[in-house]
């Protein structure tokens, strides 16, 4: 095996790791796009905050690190829940034009606030597992393939993380409820549910979800700081797009590809590794130029 | 009635438009002279709107071609089909709320001042150019002998006010409006863009049965006066029976029948899709 | 309807703007230049909002692209007015590109071709994104700019990369930033004022009805976006000779900015030129003064030696949040302030007093 083929093997997981958490944090997206047509754009930042309540879990509350994140996943849930609440639900009603602005806003509010709690300086999660951090920087070698421990956690829990996703979606009944609200919002809530309730349980879910995502990205980025969530978010975004936004399905390919198309752009191409960030962009406007509803979403028509 | 059958104004030539897997239209064929006050109906979801907006290009047609005072219209965009000559109304109106009533109208007037793509679609077919004067834009911003023009159009556009009788609420927001005069107000505003033909998608919608006579009259008011061709949807048969001197009906996206308004009273096979075979029509 | 006639309005204008000038004058022979900085720096917030309005409220385009316009004007213009020897000493990683190292000329044309140059970027961008529609338009715009950035995060020979350009001369003084404020309203104005403007209006309230009017939407959004990244541009080289030292950063010249200009839009009136202008001097005042919660202060008898670092930004966002949940049409709606609005106001005033 030469030297090339080796990076690009090892690349492929470094993509099939980047990628998971692209797509964990985009189905985050997908599925409130899906009920709300509203672009959450501080589900980034709601990742951001997931990654500082397992810190300060761990450093303040002095928990060991797998409570930590237990606790980080319901505290970011209830984050989003809130954040639905206060800021987007007085404005079910108004232009979609206003709730995206909110959003945009909400997105702004919870950087400012992570500066002034959480301060603007670089903090990692190094320190704070002391002699665990061997899972930072264990390898795993098979012949020349050296592959860190932490890649291959990040994709087995990314997988085992969306498996419980899709079953919470295609196999319970507030999944049930999720599905039909993102088909047709005034005939559900004749049907007696409570469409308040599901679309937060939306935001808590996907909320969850991207605190899963912020840790291990943290773990595997060690340096975060309170914008640490705008970049991936965007790039997550993206991927919702290029799957096909609305389809679960959808995120988790455009997740997947965007993470490995870039990485092995990188891996192929090294010289334009500093432009690596505005590769994503130009997928999205690539292809919502040729097809805008995405690789698995469906084509909608104009009505008259 | 039609002194030259030979060139028809519009002319849908076997147009099919179908959506995946549901086809809305199918092989429309049909012919609409000059002048003509044409009624186009059917039951709900029969494909009627999809009609008008395969004609005003918001859709591109599956199948077929459309031809307008012998251009093929089928390529073009919405907005040079209306610049060539056809305007609409919409079946749930659609007026730009936050502006005022005559501020609609001289919207629907920019066009003589920014046409450039139509003169070329014009040129190409050898028909004369619509409007002179080139680089409105920075007359208009620059204040370059604009003012006579914005006066012009002004004038113009509350000449059309007065015909309609809108001219008191000129200065109204054309959300402040009752319904009635709204839906009049989207008819001022499709006439202001000089249409040849005048597509109107259910005027007479939610209207009273006094309202619905008077908009008879206005419609055949504006034929007249602004020498038209009518094509109408509408679910009043009282309005359709009442103007209309041909009837095309659908139903399931193709044309089940068409003629004269006695024709389509007594056609079986219209009855039958209206309210299956017992319902009869009663004036 | 209560009006006045056209002369008295012109008269009017011309008095005020005369005032105005006046009370600028005023200001620049009396005022410390600290307080000059903070006049200065409203003018341009002003120029960005306005420019911003004219594709967001006017034209209904949410565009989250205004600073990588910003930062094209900005870049331009500085690289044009620093000297050919500054440009040597100052691109430490890479040499200057020969070609850029050797143009140089005064701070007006350099404000124009800024100017310039961001508008034929608008040209090329606006064609694919605004072929989009409304959220993607959003994020593809956002998009565009963060590209813009990072190229001239990476673009070494040009840019001078992350180190950024440093001492920029500070032309920038009050004439050249009101006299640009006063030229981009003027502009914006006489353009909402005609036809194109009203088609751009019946675009923001329905696109579909306006194409089907005979407005060649695609073809006016671009202008709108082309003019309104022009003036971007614009502001920008003012911004350059203001701050005197630019760089590709997030929060200077990235997305952070682009929201503190979305915020002055909202909070002047989304779609109202006359409230732009207010939310971007409104903002630039509301930042300066809640500096003070940055520096050592005592409330509630706790005492912060240090300021809270950040805490200003938590404050803006926060009432930018409550304004678009409570109050989202802003301080002027979609109104414009007009002598007629005034005089009508005035009229309704007597009235009520009258009454009593």
């Amino acid at each position: 095996m030469n030297l090339n083929s080796v990076l690009i093997i090892q690349n492929l997981f470094n993509g099939l790791m980047v990628g998971g958490l692209y797509a964990l944090i985009a189905v985050g997206y997908t599925m409130v796009y899906g009920i709300l047509r509203l672009i959450n754009f501080a589900h980034g930042d709601i990742m951001t905050m997931g990654i500082y309540f397992a810190f300060y879990a761990v450093v303040l509350m002095k928990m060991p690190f797998f409570l930590g994140v237990i606790f980080s996943i319901f505290a970011t849930a209830i984050l989003g829940f809130l954040v639905d609440r206060i800021a987007y639900k007085p404005l079910r009603n108004a232009p979609r034009i206003s709730a995206l602005i909110t959003a945009i806003g909400m997105s702004f509010f919870i950087e400012s606030f992570a500066v002034v709690f959480f301060g603007s300086n670089y903090k990692s999660f190094l320190k704070t597992l002391g002699s665990n951090s061997s899972i930072i920087f264990k390898t795993y070698k098979i012949g020349k393939i050296i592959i860190p421990q932490i890649t291959l956690y990040v994709i087995l829990i990314t997988f085992f993380t969306l498996l419980i996703l899709f079953y919470i979606v295609y196999k319970t009944k507030i999944g049930m409820a999720m599905r039909a609200i993102s088909a047709d919002i005034p005939t559900t809530s004749l049907m007696g549910i409570n469409v308040d309730l599901v679309i937060g349980f939306t935001f808590a879910l996907g909320s969850a979800l991207a605190a899963i995502a912020g840790v291990m990205w943290a773990l595997r980025y060690p340096n975060f700081y309170p914008y640490t969530g705008f970049n991936p978010g965007l790039k997550a975004f993206i991927a919702a797009v290029f799957g096909g936004i609305g389809s679960l399905q959808g995120a988790v390919l455009g997740g997947f590809l965007l993470g490995l198309i870039e990485i092995m752009l990188i891996t192929l191409f090294p010289s334009v590794m500093q432009y690596k960030d505005a590769f994503a962009f130009l997928i999205l406007i690539l292809i919502l130029t040729i097809k805008p509803s995405g690789l698995l979403g469906k084509r909608s028509i104009v009505k008259v | 009635m039609n002194d030259n059958k030979s060139s028809p104004l519009l002319h849908m030539d076997h147009v099919t438009m179908a959506f995946g897997g549901l086809i809305a239209v199918n092989d429309f064929e049909n012919k609409i002279y000059k002048n003509e006050l044409v009624g186009l109906i059917g039951p709900n979801g029969a494909g009627k709107t999809t009609v008008f907006n395969v004609i005003t290009g918001i859709y591109y047609p599956t199948k077929g071609k459309i031809f307008f005072d012998g251009i093929d219209i089928t390529p073009l965009k919405p907005y040079q089909i209306t610049h060539l000559g056809i305007a609409r109304t919409f079946q749930n109106i659609r007026l730009f709320s936050d502006l005022s009533v005559l501020e609609n109208v001289l919207v629907a007037q920019h066009h003589t001042i920014d046409n450039a793509d139509v003169d070329r679609i014009l040129k190409k077919h050898g028909k004369e150019k619509k409007v002179k004067g080139k680089a409105w834009f920075w007359r208009s911003v620059l204040k370059l002998g604009y003012m006579k023009k914005e006066k012009e159009m002004k004038n113009e556009a509350y000449k059309l006010l007065e015909k309609v009788g809108l001219s008191d609420l000129a200065w109204e927001k054309a959300s402040s409006l009752p319904y009635g005069q709204q839906r009049k107000l989207e008819i001022a505003r499709a006439l202001a863009t000089k249409p040849k033909l005048l597509l109107l998608d259910e005027p007479a919608a939610g209207m009273n049965p006094k309202e619905s006579e008077e908009l008879m009259k206005f419609i055949k008011f504006i034929r007249d006066e602004f020498d038209l061709t009518i094509l109408l949807i509408e679910h009043d048969m009282k309005v359709v029976m009442g103007i209309c001197e041909r009837i095309i009906v659908m139903d399931y996206g193709s044309i089940i029948a068409e003629g004269n308004p006695m024709e389509i009273r007594t056609n079986k096979k219209v009855i039958e899709a209206y309210l299956g075979k017992e319902w009869e029509y009663a004036e | 309807m209560e009006k006045l006639s056209n002369k008295t309005k012109t008269m009017l204008t011309i008095f005020i703007i005369v005032f105005f000038a006046f009370l600028l004058f005023l200001a620049s022979r009396y005022l410390d230049s600290y307080r000059l900085r903070i006049i200065n720096l409203m003018a341009i917030y002003a120029i960005m909002a306005v420019s911003l309005n004219l594709i967001n409220g006017i034209t209904g385009i949410l565009s989250l692209g205004h600073a990588g316009f910003i930062l094209i004007g900005a870049y331009t213009s500085a690289l044009l007015t620093l000297t050919p020897s500054q440009k040597v000493s100052s691109f430490i990683i890479e040499p200057v590109n020969p070609i850029i190292q050797n143009l140089h000329t005064n701070f007006f044309v350099a404000t124009i071709l800024g100017g310039l140059m961001a508008a034929f970027f608008a040209f090329l961008i606006g064609w694919p994104v605004l072929k989009l529609s409304g959220d993607y338009l959003a994020i593809a715009s956002l998009g565009f700019a963060e590209v813009i950035r990072i190229l001239a995060l990476n673009a070494q020979s040009i840019t001078n990369g992350a180190l950024g350009l440093k001492g920029i001369p500070e032309y920038t003084n009050i004439w050249w930033a009101w006299g640009w404020l006063l030229v981009t309203i003027v502009f914006i104005v006489s353009l909402v004022k005609s036809s194109y403007g009203r088609a751009l209006l019946a675009i923001r309230e329905d696109r579909i009805a306006a194409e089907l009017m005979g407005i060649n939407v695609f073809k006016h959004e671009l202008i709108s976006f082309i003019i309104g990244a022009f003036f971007a541009g614009i502001s920008g080289a003012l911004y350059a000779h203001w701050l005197t030292t630019i760089e590709p950063k997030i929060t200077t010249l990235g997305p952070i900015l682009t929201f503190y200009i979305l915020i002055m839009v909202v909070l002047g009136g989304l779609g109202s030129i006359s409230g732009s202008v207010v939310g971007g001097i409104t903002f630039a005042l509301l930042m300066e003064w809640l500096r003070n919660l940055e520096d050592p202060f005592t409330i509630f008898g706790l005492n912060f030696p240090n300021g809270i670092k950040g805490l200003r930004l938590l404050v803006i966002s926060t009432i930018f949040i409550l304004t678009m949940i409570f109050w989202n049409r802003g301080i002027f709606g979609r109104n414009e302030l007009t002598w007629d609005s005034i005089y009508r106001f005035f009229k309704r005033f007597k009235k009520k007093r009258g009454g009593k």
